[in-house]
């Protein structure tokens, strides 16, 4: 049911985009800011927010990569250290919050991320996840580093294939409307065929997200069947040891009919010995929805840690992850270093590994938010809020830009003397019509959602019932989440409000002269 | 104090279908009363190992209420395992960053020696640079550069004296 939706919106938006945002940025030869700049003057507000949704990106997503370095380096254990609950004072059983949950999502929750009750309780800085997030930093500026020495626009005019190892590397999403496909692209040669690879990487893009998705469905599957047998065998235990049953009188089967006709027959012990009795159902593991970045933490642990030889799985595993995460970052920092290398302000005061160095540095800074003990909630507010509404936006004027203020027919005779052939109907029709519809129905989409649930909320990770339970957001919190949004879509009328002044003023000048 | 006892001197009474029971221990020696029970828990402790074995169970099988028992604890070395890791990359990582930057740097300063000779030659007038808008012909990709012909045979515009 899933599939054909996803299918609909990779044919009607991601091919058609991607490809648009790789020929602009191979035919401009610039970043996004400049890029945008060329296709009209009152657009540089465009690239400003997407070097600005980038800057959030890159301000978080890091924190991603320090985890997989922190999983990887307990990978050399024996056993796993999520495979089994660590012991409680007087060792005469385990950690009562591990017994609650499963000793992965302790693991995940308690000894990585030492999570605190709510947002407000903001706890100490864990020093172990700092020092996993500077390293990770360290890695990206050392590619970084590696990135400029290889790649020059203007010295050689060589064609470094940087842009099609971040096709295999931009797993999460395709990148659109971060900027960071335009920078890529406008290292091309010209003379790039950039709609054979918009069609070849968005095929590979969505293969491999499908192949993903049903590994994470069966592993997601296999932990909700486990969860509810073990809740049903813990349920049998205790009515065995309550009533004196004869072992094997109480199965899974029969369970139900059995708690009936106990509680018909005694009822006082078990008045007692309900609030103990919980009601396992598959359908509220499977609803115990673990979002987002969690998901591929604690499931895939979970899984690992049942295999063969797991600390070979696991390492490989999390160098799969780290190698994708820090791909990903490096497109987002070339969305952001690119418009600074461009520009001969900064760039001819300082060289490229100091400005690389100054951001790498700033981003890691800002990022120790997220390794305090409420960092996660900050993180999970940064994940849902940064880039979604600003990207619909800048994604939305990109194309009606192109479209209608470059002019479609322009477009055509660029891509023609660059390829060697003019886009058929197909992408014609999707660029002007499908995909900007698209995006204003899922734009409205998204505001109604958001209107008709009232105030935001998160879920929020509760040690004495070892579950996730959901509370408002406070106050500051919304604030900080409305500067998010705003703050990158405030940026496209603001550039074209700006460039709008200074023609005035410009002309003004040039009338009183004359 | 060391006082023998036979099977027949464990009690049993409320067996029931779980199999499970409570006991006494009487001492035949003293007229039937019954060994205290901290006396008969502090055998227990010592002795589980033994008694688990004997029944072809453990400690999770086996149970007696009010006697719990103690876990094991896992293996941990001195310095944790993953330190010792993150020091590893941490080095190589740094060492990468040091030697590219001091890479660059050198290579930098290489070419600005070598810009400024080049300016001292063509002051000098020996050696002639073919440039085209201020870049050097060769670093110009010929395809998309092209030589206007007019201007190359530039020294014989003059006629010679």
């Amino acid at each position: 049911g899933f599939l054909i939706p996803y299918f609909i919106m990779l044919i009607a938006e991601g091919m058609p985009l991607l490809y648009l945002e790789l020929a602009v940025g191979q035919r401009m030869r610039r970043g996004s800011i400049g890029a945008w700049k060329i296709i009209s003057p009152y657009l540089c507000g465009v690239g400003v927010a997407s070097v600005v949704v980038s800057f959030f990106l890159s301000m978080y997503y890091n924190v991603i990569n320090a985890w997989a370095f922190w999983y990887l380096f307990h990978s050399f254990q024996d056993p796993l250290p999520w495979a089994t609950c660590p012991l409680n004072s007087n060792r005469t059983g385990y950690e009562e919050e591990c017994e609650k949950t499963s000793s992965t999502q302790y693991f995940w929750y308690r000894q990585t991320l030492n999570i605190s009750p709510s947002l407000e309780a903001s706890g100490n800085m864990q020093w172990e996840q700092a020092l996993c997030l500077t390293l990770a930093w360290l890695v990206v500026y050392l590619c970084i580093l590696r990135g400029t020495e290889s790649t020059g626009k203007l010295e050689q005019l060589s064609n470094p294939k940087t842009w099609i190892s971040a096709a295999t590397q931009i797993f999460f999403s395709l990148g659109l409307g971060f900027g960071s496909l335009i920078a890529f692209a406008s290292y091309n040669e010209p003379t790039n065929n950039c709609e054979r690879h918009a069609i070849i990487v968005s095929l590979i893009n969505s293969t491999t997200s499908i192949f993903a998705s049903i590994v994470t469905f069966s592993i997601y599957g296999f932990k909700a069947t486990f969860n509810y047998e073990s809740c049903i065998n813990k349920v049998i235990l205790l009515l065995l040891n309550a009533f004196d049953l004869e072992e094997g009188s109480l199965t899974a089967d029969n369970l139900n009919e059995m708690k009936d006709y106990l509680m018909a027959t005694h009822p006082q012990e078990y008045a007692q010995l309900s609030p103990q009795l919980k009601n396992c159902s598959l359908e509220a593991e499977l609803d115990t929805a673990v979002q987002g970045t969690g998901l591929a933490f604690i499931v895939y642990s979970e899984a690992i840690k049942n295999m063969e030889v797991p600390q070979l799985y696991s390492v490989l595993y999390f160098v799969m992850l780290l190698m994708l995460g820090i791909g990903s970052m490096l497109g987002n920092t070339a969305a952001i270093l690119t418009p600074l290398t461009d520009s001969r302000v900064i760039a001819t005061r300082f060289p490229k590994e100091v400005i690389s160095g100054v951001v790498c540095f700033i981003n890691c800074v800002i990022g120790l938010i997220f390794t305090m003990e409420a960092g996660n909630y900050w993180f999970d507010i940064f994940n849902d809020y940064a880039a979604t509404l600003s990207l619909l936006l800048i994604v939305l004027v990109e194309t009606i830009a192109v479209c209608y203020i470059y002019g479609i027919r322009r477009f055509e005779k660029d891509l023609y003397t660059m390829i060697g052939r003019k886009p058929n109907w197909y992408w014609k029709i999707m660029w002007a019509f499908a995909s900007p519809l698209l995006i204003i129905s899922l734009f409205i989409f998204y505001l109604t959602d958001y209107i008709l649930t009232g105030t935001l909320q998160y879920q929020a990770w509760d040690a004495t019932q070892g579950q996730l339970v959901t509370k408002d957001y406070p106050s500051y919190a919304l604030a900080v989440i409305g500067l998010l949004v705003a703050a990158s879509t405030m940026c496209i009328p603001l550039g074209a409000l700006v460039t709008f002044i200074r023609k005035r003023l410009k002309r003004e000048r040039v009338s009183t002269v004359a | 104090m060391m006082s023998f006892h036979e099977i027949s001197d464990v009690l049993l009474c409320n067996v029931t279908d779980r199999v499970s029971f409570w006991f006494v221990v009487t001492d035949s020696s003293q007229n039937m009363t019954t060994v205290p029970g901290s006396v008969v828990e502090a055998a227990i402790r010592m002795n589980r190992n033994r008694i688990n074995s004997a029944f072809l169970l453990s400690d999770k099988t086996l149970q007696f209420l009010k006697i719990t028992s103690t876990l094991s604890p896992p293996v941990e070395p001195s310095t944790p395992v993953w330190l010792i890791v993150f020091g590893v990359v941490l080095c190589l990582i740094v060492a990468g960053i040091v030697f590219l930057v001091v890479a660059g740097i050198q290579q930098r300063k290489k070419k600005n020696k070598e810009s400024t000779e080049r300016e001292n030659l063509e002051e000098k007038g020996e050696v002639t640079v073919t440039v085209e808008n201020g870049i050097p012909c060769e670093a110009l990709d010929l395809k998309a550069g092209h030589i206007n012909g007019v201007f190359a045979a530039d020294d014989e515009r003059f006629t010679s004296l």
